[in-house]
């Protein structure tokens, strides 16, 4: 809206007509917090709130909005669908180990929501009821549920959790129900009679006793090939060799627009109307049949066939121009092995975060010092300063270590770590690290003095005291255990 | 066949054996260390191509396994190609392994998270062959873990080290239980040789050779790896100066 936005402490609410009435369909918090009401006529809302700003409900425009959200959460999970009026529903089965687990994959979803000014809430459960309701019902913006125990979640939450029309809602409220256990405990029967049976299906959805299918959406200008079986299949052997067939056709579609594919989705479409789905993705674009297949058979046994699979469909999801690139032709130089593709495979299997190479950053302090970067970064060749020892093996948290030693520049006379006491035959310091004030205000006269310690029977260690062993500003001068050596 | 042998029938008898216990009979290519006690150890000259591997370290490096990283480090660094290096949790500091001359734009971390993960992403890197060394740290290992590790080395010509590691000191016994390793290390840290000024020296290891097919175990003295990687043998001399770092430098008098 530009400059004519209103500003963020005004109430906002849309208003769209509905039969012969004109009513509030959706309030901000501003708003709600004035008493506004969803469903609640809009003369009234005019009237309650006299600095009220209202708008017109664009329904066809909020909808197309979630779809092309829809279309943008598909780098999280294959299977993801727009659940109007104001979700997204994401099968997360099988994907969420590429994004770290679970609990990062929806942290990392809503901060970058937030980031482009969506306030969104997420939680993950058993079924699609239990996660719609968790993510609107549950304080926490984030919410994770055990795997079995969210219908006991489920049961705590109000009513209005269970996507019931509103008038059953009310009619609930009105004959003293609350929350969802509530109504799951009273009888089913007379419940059905009275409302109809929409209310027994929402609630055997939410609690997992009924499937609940959705079409997942795609994009029409993704390369897409699908084979359908009059007789559904089930064995990993037949799978296998139809995925094979499919990446087959899919490479030469993608051939004939010159690109390869970083992103692919492979969704059976069960004769239960579920979907299961197996994605992969590659480090650089692929056109490899043999490749490609093998990332994508490689994870088949997480399928579960169920009664039999009548449809399969490849995607590629993601699909980038295949660059053209020089072959060393030199007499001497060996080409560089590939090994692109062995990356691909681990990263499919145990996550791409976890795969990675150090590089060095331009920082004295040893925990600084290295930085993660992708296996297929370019390697520019650098190194570390090789002067000043380093142990091969750094302690995450430097371990208090008991010491005595001469202030102020003297290593100590013996040390005890974990329990062991080791008297230092030889030592080698101190090594001065400054601390880096323009990371930190506190570190603008921080100093650690490093030695490296020998004891009696050869083992080194890397300690260090903090503080420059005078100027009690500069560091706390206790002893710390940093690293072993080898 | 390093060893010299004996007369024409028994060389073709071993010759029968090794094609018999599977794969071509075919000269494996090794990689010597480049300390001739050691290469005339170990069956062909040095350390085998396209095998595993075990190393652990003696008493602390049991648990922190330092002085073992960095030997499998140096082996790698002498090796063409990428590494793969793959560990439960990451404690691995980079700049020391680049000390010992495997620098940073070789090694691809996999952070497997637990120790099925560490031995199946083990066994693709070696069937891969693509990579000089995959290294992997382990605290079990079974017989039939080690058969198939071994067999995707013997398939791509990849040197697999398998540094054990344990938890606890008592665990460290599980190191006697047989693999189908090809040679098997115990590397422990040596007091370093005094200076004549205060300091530390070079760090020297004790490498017991315990296990090593058609071979026989031996132990040796050396000293660390230097900046490539390579191992040496103690000096006589106590006040060798370490290697000269910018050149010749020359008196005149």
């Amino acid at each position: 809206m530009g400059q004519s936005a209103p500003s963020a402490e005004t109430p906002i609410v849309m208003l769209g007509r509905q039969g012969n009435r004109r009513l509030v369909l959706a309030a901000d918090a501003g708003a709600r917090a004035a008493g506004l009401r969803i469903g609640m006529p809009a003369s009234k809302a005019q009237v309650l709130v006299p600095n009220l700003q209202s708008f017109d409900l664009d329904a066809a425009g909020d909808a197309d909005a979630l779809d092309r959200m829809a279309l943008w959460s598909l780098r999280y999970a294959p299977i993801v669908a727009a659940d109007p009026p104001d979700g997204l529903i994401i099968d997360t089965t099988g994907a969420d180990h590429l994004h770290g687990g679970e609990e990062t994959m929806l942290d990392g979803l809503v901060s970058r929501m937030a980031a482009s000014g969506i306030t969104a809430r997420a939680a993950v459960a058993d079924t699609w009821g239990a996660a719609h309701a968790c993510a609107r019902f549950l304080s926490r913006p984030t919410f994770v549920s055990p795997v079995g125990q969210v219908t006991a979640i489920v049961r705590e939450l109000p009513i209005a959790a269970l996507r019931l029309p509103n008038d059953i809602v009310e009619g609930l409220l009105t004959l003293g129900f609350e929350r969802v256990g509530e109504v799951e405990a009273a009888p089913r029967a007379s419940l059905t009679l009275r409302f109809g049976p929409e209310l027994g299906r929402r609630l055997d959805q939410a609690m997992g006793r009924r499937s609940e299918p959705f079409e997942p959406v795609r994009s029409a200008e993704l390369i897409e090939v699908r084979r359908a079986f009059g007789e559904p299949i089930g064995a990993a052997e037949t799978i296998a060799r139809y995925a094979g067939k499919l990446v087959e056709a899919l490479c030469e579609a993608l051939e004939a627009k010159g690109l390869g594919a970083r992103r692919l989705d492979l969704l059976f479409h069960r004769v239960d109307n579920r979907i299961e789905a197996i994605r992969a993705g590659t480090a650089v674009p692929v056109r490899d049949i043999k490749r490609l297949t093998r990332l994508l058979t490689d994870r088949i046994e997480t399928v579960d066939p169920g009664f039999g699979i009548e449809l399969m469909t490849l995607t590629a999801t993601l699909a980038e121009p295949f660059g053209a690139r020089q072959i060393i032709s030199s007499l001497v130089e060996e080409p560089e092995p590939d090994i692109t593709d062995l990356i691909d495979t681990l990263a499919n299997r145990i996550g791409e975060q976890r795969l990675y190479r150090f590089a060095p950053v331009e920082s004295d302090v040893p925990e600084r010092s290295v930085r993660r970067v992708a296996p297929t970064a370019p390697d520019d060749g650098t190194s570390w300063p090789g002067e000043w020892p380093r142990p091969p093996r750094l302690l995450t948290h430097p371990e208090p270590i008991e010491t005595m030693a001469l202030l102020p520049d003297h290593p100590p006379v013996w040390f005890s770590w974990r329990g062991t006491r080791r008297r230092v035959a030889r030592a080698d310091g101190p090594e001065r690290v400054y601390g880096e004030w323009w990371q930190r205000d506190a570190e603008l006269i921080a100093v650690r003095d490093y030695f490296q310690v020998e004891d009696e029977s050869g083992d080194r260690f890397w300690i260090y005291r903090a503080g420059d062993g005078e100027d009690p500003e500069t560091g706390s001068h206790k002893w710390f255990l940093h690293g072993v050596f080898a | 066949m390093g060893q010299p042998a004996a007369s024409p029938a028994i060389a073709a008898l071993r010759e029968r054996i090794a094609r018999l216990e599977g794969g071509p009979a075919r000269d494996r290519a090794t990689l010597p260390f480049g300390v001739p006690t050691m290469d005339k150890a170990l069956p062909g000259g040095g350390l085998a191509l396209g095998a595993l591997h075990e190393v652990a370290g003696g008493r602390n490096g049991a648990i922190d396994g330092a002085a073992a990283a960095l030997f499998a480090a140096g082996i790698a660094a002498r090796t063409k190609g990428k590494v793969l290096w793959c560990v439960t949790r990451q404690d691995l500091f980079a700049p020391a392994l680049a000390q010992a001359g495997l620098l940073p734009g070789r090694v691809v971390y996999v952070e497997a998270g637990d120790e099925a993960s560490v031995l199946a992403c083990f066994e693709e890197g070696l069937r891969h062959g693509g990579l000089g060394a995959v290294v992997a740290e382990l605290a079990r290992l079974s017989m039939t873990a080690s058969r198939r590790l071994q067999l995707a080395a013997e398939t791509s010509g990849a040197v697999g080290i398998a540094i054990r590691r344990w938890r606890r000191q008592t665990e460290a016994t599980d190191f006697g239980q047989p693999t189908a390793a090809v040679t098997r290390w115990r590397v422990s840290a040596l007091p370093s040789r005094p200076l004549p000024v205060p300091g530390v020296g070079r760090a020297r290891w004790q490498l017991e050779l315990i296990r090593v097919r058609a071979g026989e175990s031996a132990d040796f003295e050396v000293e660390a790896c230097d900046d490539k990687g390579r191992l040496a043998l103690f000096s006589g001399l106590a006040d060798r100066p370490p290697k000269a770092r910018h050149g010749p430098v020359r008196a005149i008098g």
